[in-house]
């Protein structure tokens, strides 16, 4: 998917602190039927944001007024645990999410953000815990989200957050992993004669 | 790009696994940018998530998403050389169960795939682990994925495991004691006295579920076991190249002196049955106990959590685990569906009858485990139980195809993940060893299964 690039993003963010938000909830099965990335947003979060009729539910937090147009949301820790699916991530680009913030992010979830453009900031556990306490409250939920110098601007506080360089170029730059990758088809030519010299059964047959 | 001082580097993959519904994206992306697979026959694809399993199945799908992924799934592996177990293939089954079985997981393998219980291949000494769909066309165009080095933590099973204990008793006991997000950020090792204890098929249940504690990757240094599990399989290596092997594999161990960042020890003396209660793989209790009470717990964010959990599974603080009562069991899924597992279920239901209020199904791992289950009579004990015998797949372990849940219905499940909705929306899910779903079936609630003077359970020969 190709994804816009940021170095800084302002809006509103919402809290969602349960512990252990697993793909499943952020992304159901009946959502998981395609092949291609698209309509993704219709299926985010869908047995918490609608009613089994098919209505919105009002207590879901990105139903509320006040977080209706939610581009950060604060996490409990592991979110993003479970399946695999990368169509969670998508889901959450589409629905207009640019970051998560948490104490830690399940490791799938988070390699699979990085490839999508989601900036998944993990911060201290008191950092979190004030960014939470200032996304409830809709008087003080807008956020800068700014890449550049790793920090979140509140209307009461800046914290600073750490991120792989890698990763940091890759969501200000957009880089082609494969392409880059491939720039070195030499060197892994290489290692793969060298690999299966040494342990001949494991060339594929 | 790759950044050495933040710990990524770029890891070279031996295997993967394809199925229908994660890989369609990824080769969309090879297509759209002109790229070839690498080495096609170092993949081989399965088609297990959205088929059906009842009797007499054919090539075509309960709905059209299914329909249009399988069809999708089979160009694809067509135009890019790749091998293909479609549904109707004698060697179709869930991934997971389908690699071990051809030899295609070796020790000392490294194995990347797109779904998160690659971690199974952690029991032959192979470093497996869950990637996503991005990583998917990464690894088809480059035979390598950009890889984050992990923490480890060494598990140490100790002491012997009672009677009646199985695999899944053990890992259910450890994801409850160091919780959901015990080893996120870790690889797991397995090792102590109750490892060796195990077979390879038991110590593929613990590494399938490492991953519902955290845990990136597991794996467990290769021993015997493995080697002799391994030997007679279709894809293993044969005479001089095997002896050369097994030679190597022999020294796949972490030294004496690793040290490791974390180190948990597990007694397997005093575990009991588990079974889970809520809708988190850490929220299980031993069978003999009750509901916990969130209103005995100090964390505020942890209470909400239980309240939350207890609402939407129906149950109440307090109440006896043992008296609740089921509406379905399920035997199936990677964690629990090997020829062991049915072995150990039939254990159970030999001579029984499923309670009247109560529908069982038990579907496969693979279509081999299948015919091995008819070749031993299991089918018969499973049919004259009352149970349903159907053709393999990943079925309701999170109900992609037509085998769901319906809304507040209770499942007794051999499966891996309780969330919310996983087995059909509102359907409530209680996690547990085969064993234990046998039990439940027959008593129409959750029940001890060392209650029931079943036979010593002597799963790598049969009944």
């Amino acid at each position: 998917m190709g994804f816009e690039h940021f170095a800084a993003s302002f809006g509103l963010a919402a809290p969602m602190p349960a512990a252990n938000i697993d793909t499943d909830v952020i992304m159901p099965k009946q959502f998981l039927k395609g092949i291609d990335r698209a309509g993704l947003d219709a299926g985010l979060f869908y047995g918490l944001r609608f009613a089994e009729n098919g209505a919105p539910n009002p207590d879901f937090i990105l139903n509320k007024t006040a977080w209706r147009d939610t581009r950060f949301l604060v996490v409990g820790p592991n979110f993003g645990c479970g399946s695999s699916r990368e169509h969670a991530v998508w889901g959450l680009r589409q629905f207009g999410i640019r970051a998560l913030i948490g104490t830690t992010f399940a490791g799938i979830f988070f390699d699979n953000c990085a490839r999508n453009g989601l900036l998944a900031i993990e911060a201290s556990s008191s950092d979190v815990a004030l960014l939470m306490a200032a996304a409830t409250d809709p008087k003080r939920n807008h956020f800068c989200v700014d890449l550049v110098n790793q920090t979140i601007t509140t209307e009461d506080s800046v914290i600073r957050y750490q991120i792989d360089e890698s990763r940091k170029t890759a969501l200000m730059r957009g880089l082609d992993a494969i392409g880059v990758t491939l720039e070195g088809r030499e060197a892994i030519a290489l290692f793969e004669d060298m690999h299966f010299a040494q342990n001949p059964w494991l060339r594929p047959s | 790009m790759l950044d050495a001082a933040s710990g990524l580097l770029l890891l070279y993959i031996d295997r993967t696994v394809l199925n229908e519904y994660t890989s369609p994206q990824a080769f969309s992306g090879l297509r759209e940018a002109h790229r070839r697979v690498w080495r096609p026959e170092a993949a081989l694809g399965v088609v297990d998530h959205v088929n059906p399993t009842a009797a007499g199945r054919t090539r075509t799908m309960p709905d059209p998403g299914g329909q249009l992924q399988t069809d999708y799934f089979a160009k694809n592996c067509a135009e890019f050389g790749i091998e293909l177990f479609d549904v109707l293939h004698p060697m179709q089954g869930i991934e997971h169960v389908v690699m071990p079985e051809l030899g295609a997981i070796m020790p000392g393998m490294t194995v990347a795939a797109g779904d998160s219980h690659t971690t199974t291949y952690g029991a032959f000494g192979a470093l497996g682990f869950g990637i996503g769909t991005s990583d998917i066309e990464h690894y088809l165009a480059t035979q390598t994925v950009i890889y984050r080095r992990l923490k480890n933590m060494r598990v140490n099973l100790s002491g012997r495991r009672p009677q009646g204990i199985t695999a899944k008793d053990i890992v259910m006991a450890l994801i409850r004691k160091i919780g959901a997000s015990g080893a996120t950020g870790y690889a797991i090792e397995f090792a102590g006295a109750g490892l060796g204890d195990l077979s390879v098929e038991g110590r593929m249940t613990i590494c399938n579920m490492a991953v519902e504690c955290g845990a990136r990757g597991a794996i467990a240094a290769p021993d015997e076991a493995v080697f002799a599990y391994v030997a007679d399989k279709p894809r293993a290596p044969r005479g001089e190249a095997w002896e050369r092997a097994v030679a190597a594999w022999r020294r796949l161990k972490s030294d004496d002196a690793t040290e490791f960042d974390r180190e948990v020890d597990l007694p397997l003396t005093s575990i009991e049955p588990m079974v889970t209660w809520g809708t988190s793989p850490d929220q299980s209790m031993p069978i003999s106990a009750a509901i916990p009470d969130p209103r005995t717990l100090g964390d505020a964010d942890k209470r909400r959590d239980y309240e939350r959990a207890l609402d939407y599974m129906g149950l109440a603080p307090g109440q006896s685990i043992s008296s609740i009562k089921i509406d379905r069991a399920f035997i199936g899924s990677c964690t629990n569906a090997r020829i062991e597992d049915l072995r150990e279920a039939a254990f159970v239901l030999r001579g029984r009858k499923v309670a009247p209020h109560v529908r069982a199904m038990i579907v496969p791992g693979s279509s081999s485990v299948r015919r091995q289950a008819e070749a031993e009579g299991l089918d018969l004990i499973f049919k004259s139980a009352g149970f349903e015998w159907r053709q393999a797949g990943c079925s309701m372990c999170l109900a992609m195809n037509d085998d769901v849940l319906a809304p507040e219905e209770r499942c007794a499940s051999s499966t891996n993940r309780n969330f919310e909705g996983r087995q059909g929306a509102r359907g409530r899910t209680h996690l547990m060893s085969p064993a234990m779903v046998a039990a439940a079936a027959v008593a129409g609630r959750l029940a001890d299964v060392r209650a029931m003077d079943v036979p010593a359970m002597d799963v790598a020969h049969g009944l």
